[in-house]
C-alpha cells in the first residue's frame, strides 16, 4: 500500500476508532449510543440552521489548523496558535470599533489588522528561535499567557471603561451577511469561510509552488543543507513563524468580526488554537486535510450541543470523542501497524 | 554438514524495483565470506532478508540444513545469527556492561545483577581477545571501542554467525588491524562470519570466498585464494575496472583561487587555519593531503562562506570572496560537494529531484517571478539522473531512500552541472564502491580538461597520490610543502603530514 493511501486510510480509522470506543463508553455509562449518534447527526447537518452553524465553527478552525500546519511543514511547532488568535481577535475589533471606513474597506482593514497581529505576536517566538535557538514550543505557551492577560487588560482599561467587554464593532467593519444568515434560516454563517478558504489556498501555493515555499520546506527540513545552499536560515524561521501566526491571526478576525462582534475579557483560553493542533494532525498538515478534518472537529462541537436534549446525553461526550480521536492519531504507528498486517496477509 | 547457512535463490521486491534477484549465499562453518557489490547492489537487504527484517519473495533459508522462516530478529537472534551494525545500535549514555545486557538483562528478583553481567562480559571479552573496560560508558570510548561492544553485544546473545555490515568504514587503520585481528580469533574460536564490503583490500587479507552481487544479481561465488583484486573488481562492477587513473597531462593556465594569509578559527576558538597560503590555477587538480584535524575542514568551510574567516584574503577569478554569504559564493563561480552529504549535501526528505535544484531554484528556467516550475526541475532532474547513473526508481524519489553512493553522484551531478569555475570536492569518494569511486574521479578530471580549477580534500592518500596534478601538504592549519605527485611517495608524504622534514622539504619547493 503506497504511503498515500495510507495517509489518508490513517486518519480515517483513527476517526472510526475514536466513534467506536465513544460508543462503549455511552453503552457502558447507560447512554443510548444509537439516538446519541442520531442527535450529533440532527444537530450538525438535520436543519439547514445548524449546517450553517457548523460553518461558522469550521471557519476559525480551518484558519487555528492552517497555522499549526504551516508551521509544521517549515519545521516548526507553533503552540502558539492560542495566543497569536487571542491577539488577532482584539486588533480586528479594536479596528472595527475605532475607525470609520467604507464596507468592505473597513472589514478587510480589521482583517488584515488581525492577521498583522498574530504575525507580529509569533515574529517574538521566531526571532527568539532564530537568533539564540531558544525553543519555539516554550516560548509559544508563555507568549499564549501573555497574550490573555495583555488583551484583557486593554479590553478593560483601553477599548472600554472598566467594563468587560469592548463595544460592538460598527457596521461596517462586521463580516456578517444577511444573505448568508437568510440563506441558513438565520445562523450565524458568515464571510469568514471564504477567507478560510482562501487561506487554504494561499497556503497549499505558497508552500508547494513558490520559491519562497520551496526555501521554508527546505529549512523546515534541513538548516544545514539550506545555508550551505545559499539559503537565509534564519530569515527563513522567522518568515515560518510569522506566516503561522498571520493564519492564527485571521482565525481571530472570525471571531471578532464574524461570529461575536466584539472582544470580551477572557478567564481562560478559546480552545480554537489548541484545536488547530488536532485539526493540523488529523488533517496530516496538508490543506485538504485541513478542511475536512476542521469540518469534522466543527461538526462534532456544533452537533453535540443537540445531544443533550434530543438524547439526554452529555455533550462532554463529544469531547471525549475528540480526545480519542486526537490519540488515535497521535498513535497512528499502531493503525500503520494494523494496516500493515492487513496488506501483508492479502498479498500471500 | 558442511553449510550453517545457506541462502538459495533469493528474490526481494521493492515498490518499483527488485533488490534482490535469485541469489544464492552458502556459509561454511569457519570460514570468512565476504558479500561484495557496488553501494546500492543490496548487500544490505539480502542481510535484513537473512536477519528477519525483510521477508523473501521467493527462495529458501536453510540453518545447518534446516529450512528455516525467519519473520523477526528475535528469530534469528535464536538461531544464533547475530549482526554487527555498521550505525553502531548502543545508548550513549550507558555503560559497555549496560549496552551489552540490554533487553536480556541477568536478574535477581527485580533488581539487575550487574555485578555477575559484568562478569559475564568480561570473561567473553577475554576469551574472544575484545578487550574493553565494562564499566566505562559508550560516549566516552572511541569508534573502534563501540565497535568491540556491538560485536560483544552479539557473542553475549550466543551468536554463532556473525553478520559484519561495512565493518571498516568508520575505522582508523590502526583499528582496522585490530578488527581483523579479532575476526581471525572469532573464527578460530568456532564462529563462521559473512562480512559486508566493497573494500577488496580486506577480502583478500582476511576472507577464505567472496559472493559477489550486482545490482541485486548473484553473480557467483569465488575462493578468494584462487582470485585477484582486479579479477573481483570487474565482477562487482561488470566492466573491467581501473585502479590507476588515466589521465593527461595538467595544462595548468591562469589561477581561479589565491589564498592569502588565511586565519580561520575553529568552533572552540582556536586558530584552525595559520596565515595560509594556496593557489589553485585553471585546469588543475590540486589535492590537499593532511591528517584529519589539521584545518582542512575549516579552510573548506572559510573559502565556501559556511564559516567566517578572522583576517587575509580569498579570491575568485581576481575577485576578493573571503567572507561573503554562502550565496554570494556560489553564484561567483564554486561548486562544492560538501565532506558530509547527508549534512550538508542534501535535504534527505526532498524528493531527488528537488534537491537537484537546492542552489538554483529560484533561477530561471526552474522559477519565474517566484513560482516553481516543476516541470523544467523534475526534467533537469532526469537529465541528470541519467547522465550520473544515479540508480532511483524516479526523480520523485526521497532523497532519503537512495544508497550513499547514488546521493553522492547526486551531489556531484549537481555541482559539475553548474559548470562552476572552482570545484571544491571534500572527500568526494568516503564510503563509496570502487566503481562509483573511478566514476566521480573521471568526473573530477573531466571538470579539470575541460578548464576549470579543482579542489580536492581527501584523507585517501591513494586518491591523492592518483588524482592530483599537485599536492598541497597542510599540517597544523599551515600549507607545509607543495609536492608533485610523480615525485613523491606515500612515505614521504606521510613524513610531511606529521609534520616532520617540513622545514628541509619546504624550501626545495620554494626554489
Amino acid at each position: 500500500m503506497s504511503n498515500r493511501v495510507k495517509n489518508i486510510i490513517v486518519p480515517i480509522m483513527a476517526v472510526i476508532l475514536g466513534m467506536l470506543v465513544g460508543t462503549i463508553i455511552m453503552v457502558v455509562t447507560g447512554y443510548d449510543a444509537v439516538a446519541a449518534f442520531t442527535a450529533l447527526w440532527n444537530g450538525a447537518f438535520g436543519e439547514i440552521y445548524y449546517t450553517g452553524e457548523v460553518i461558522r465553527q469550521v471557519t476559525p478552525l480551518i484558519l487555528a489548523g492552517l497555522s499549526v500546519a504551516f508551521a509544521f511543514r517549515t519545521g516548526l511547532f507553533n503552540i502558539g496558535v492560542e495566543g497569536q488568535l487571542i491577539v488577532g481577535w482584539l486588533a480586528a475589533v479594536w479596528v472595527g470599533v475605532a475607525f470609520d471606513l467604507p464596507p468592505v474597506i473597513h472589514t478587510l482593514v480589521a482583517v488584515i489588522a488581525a492577521g498583522v497581529a498574530g504575525a507580529l505576536w509569533a515574529f517574538i517566538p521566531g526571532l527568539l528561535k532564530a537568533k539564540f535557538r531558544v525553543h519555539e514550543v516554550i516560548v509559544t505557551i508563555m507568549l499564549n499567557y501573555t497574550a490573555l492577560h495583555v488583551t484583557n487588560y486593554i479590553i478593560r482599561t483601553v477599548l472600554s471603561e472598566k467594563s468587560d467587554r469592548t463595544e460592538m464593532i460598527k457596521g461596517t467593519a462586521t463580516l456578517r451577511s444577511s444573505f448568508l444568515e437568510g440563506l441558513t434560516d438565520y445562523s450565524r454563517l458568515h464571510w469568514g469561510i471564504v477567507i478560510a478558504l482562501i487561506g487554504v489556498f494561499i497556503m497549499w501555493f505558497l508552500l508547494e509552488k513558490t520559491t519562497r515555499g520551496y526555501e521554508l520546506r527546505s529549512v523546515g527540513f534541513n538548516q544545514h543543507a539550506s545555508h550551505y545552499a545559499g539559503m537565509n536560515v534564519d530569515k527563513n524561521i522567522i518568515l515560518s513563524m510569522v506566516i503561522s501566526g498571520a493564519f492564527a491571526g485571521l482565525a481571530g478576525a472570525m471571531e471578532g468580526l464574524g461570529t461575536f462582534g466584539y472582544a470580551s475579557i477572557k478567564g481562560g483560553f478559546t480552545g480554537v488554537g489548541f484545536d488547530g493542533i488536532a485539526v493540523a494532525l488529523l488533517g496530516g498538515n496538508g490543506p485538504i486535510g485541513v478542511i475536512l478534518a476542521a469540518l469534522l472537529f466543527g461538526a462534532l462541537k456544533v452537533g453535540a450541543l443537540n445531544m443533550p436534549l434530543e438524547a439526554g446525553v452529555p455533550n462532554e461526550l463529544v469531547d471525549i470523542i475528540i480526545a480519542l480521536i486526537v490519540f488515535f492519531v497521535a498513535a497512528s504507528y499502531m493503525i500503520r501497524l494494523f494496516i500493515d498486517r492487513i496488506s501483508k496477509k492479502g498479498v500471500k | 554438514m558442511e553449510y550453517v547457512i545457506e541462502m538459495l535463490g533469493i528474490r526481494k521486491e521493492f515498490p518499483g524495483i527488485v533488490a534482490n534477484d535469485n541469489i544464492t549465499l552458502q556459509l561454511k562453518q569457519g570460514e570468512i565470506h565476504a558479500l561484495l557489490g557496488e553501494n546500492g547492489a543490496g548487500k544490505s537487504t539480502l542481510m535484513n532478508v537473512l536477519f528477519g527484517l525483510y521477508q523473501p519473495e521467493q527462495g529458501e533459508i536453510r540453518v545447518r540444513g534446516k529450512a528455516v522462516k525467519i519473520t523477526n530478529p528475535n528469530i534469528a537472534n535464536d538461531l544464533g545469527i547475530g549482526m554487527v551494525h555498521q550505525h553502531f545500535m548502543l545508548v550513549d549514555k550507558f555503560t559497555v556492561t549496560e549496552n551489552i545486557i540490554l533487553g536480556k538483562e541477568t536478574k535477581t528478583g527485580l533488581k539487575i545483577d550487574l555485578k555477575k553481567a559484568e562478569q559475564e562480559v568480561r570473561e567473553i571479552s577475554e576469551r574472544y581477545g575484545l578487550a574493553v573496560d565494562p564499566q566505562a560508558k559508550i560516549a566516552d570510548i572511541s569508534v573502534g571501542m563501540q565497535q568491540r561492544v556491538e560485536i560483544l553485544k552479539t557473542l553475549y546473545r550466543g551468536a554463532e554467525i556473525l553478520i559484519f555490515d561495512e565493518p571498516t568504514a568508520v575505522l582508523t587503520p590502526q583499528e582496522i588491524k585490530e578488527l581483523i585481528q579479532i575476526m581471525k580469533t572469532l573464527i578460530k574460536e568456532g564462529k563462521s562470519i559473512i562480512l559486508i564490503t566493497h573494500k577488496l583490500k580486506e577480502i583478500m587479507e582476511v576472507c577464505d570466498r567472496c559472493t559477489v552481487i550486482r545490482k541485486g544479481v548473484g553473480i557467483g561465488t569465488v575462493n578468494v585464494s584462487e582470485t585477484n583484486p582486479n579479477e573481483l573488481a570487474s565482477l562487482m562492477v561488470g566492466r573491467e575496472v581501473t585502479f590507476k587513473t588515466e589521465k593527461a597531462d595538467a595544462k595548468p593556465a591562469q589561477s581561479v583561487l589565491e589564498i592569502n594569509g588565511l586565519v580561520v578559527k575553529d568552533s572552540r576558538g582556536l586558530t584552525a587555519v595559520n596565515n595560509l597560503n594556496l593557489d589553485v590555477k585553471a585546469g588543475e587538480i590540486l589535492g590537499i593531503a593532511g591528517v584529519d584535524g589539521n584545518g582542512q575542514t575549516e579552510l573548506i568551510e572559510a573559502i565556501s562562506g559556511l564559516r567566517k574567516s578572522e583576517s587575509g584574503s580569498i579570491q575568485l577569478n581576481g575577485k576578493e570572496i573571503r567572507n561573503l554569504s554562502p550565496r554570494k559564493i556560489t553564484e561567483a563561480g564554486t561548486g562544492h560537494i560538501p565532506q558530509d552529504r547527508h549534512k550538508h549535501g542534501l535535504v534527505l526528505d526532498f524528493p531527488i529531484g528537488e534537491n537537484m535544484v537546492l542552489q538554483t531554484y529560484y533561477k530561471s528556467p526552474f522559477s519565474k517571478a517566484g513560482v516553481l516550475n516543476f516541470k523544467q526541475i523534475y526534467q533537469k532532474a532526469k537529465s541528470l539522473i541519467q547522465e550520473f547513473d544515479v540508480r532511483t526508481p524516479s526523480e520523485f524519489t526521497l532523497a532519503r531512500a537512495l544508497s550513499g553512493g547514488n546521493q553522492q553522484k547526486a551531489i556531484i551531478g549537481r555541482e559539475v552541472d553548474r559548470n562552476p569555475d572552482l570545484l571544491i570536492a571534500a572527500q568526494p569518494t568516503r564510503g563509496l564502491d570502487v566503481g562509483a569511486i573511478e566514476f566521480i574521479h573521471k568526473r573530477l578530471i573531466e571538470q579539470r580538461d575541460n578548464g576549470k580549477a579543482v579542489l580536492l580534500l581527501s584523507f585517501e592518500l591513494d586518491e591523492i597520490l592518483n588524482v592530483s596534478d599537485r599536492i598541497a601538504v597542510i599540517y597544523e592549519g599551515e600549507i607545509v610543502a607543495i609536492v608533485n605527485p610523480k615525485e613523491t611517495t606515500e612515505q614521504e608524504l606521510g613524513l610531511l603530514m606529521a609534520g616532520s622534514k617540513q622545514k628541509e622539504v619546504g624550501e626545495q619547493t620554494n626554489v
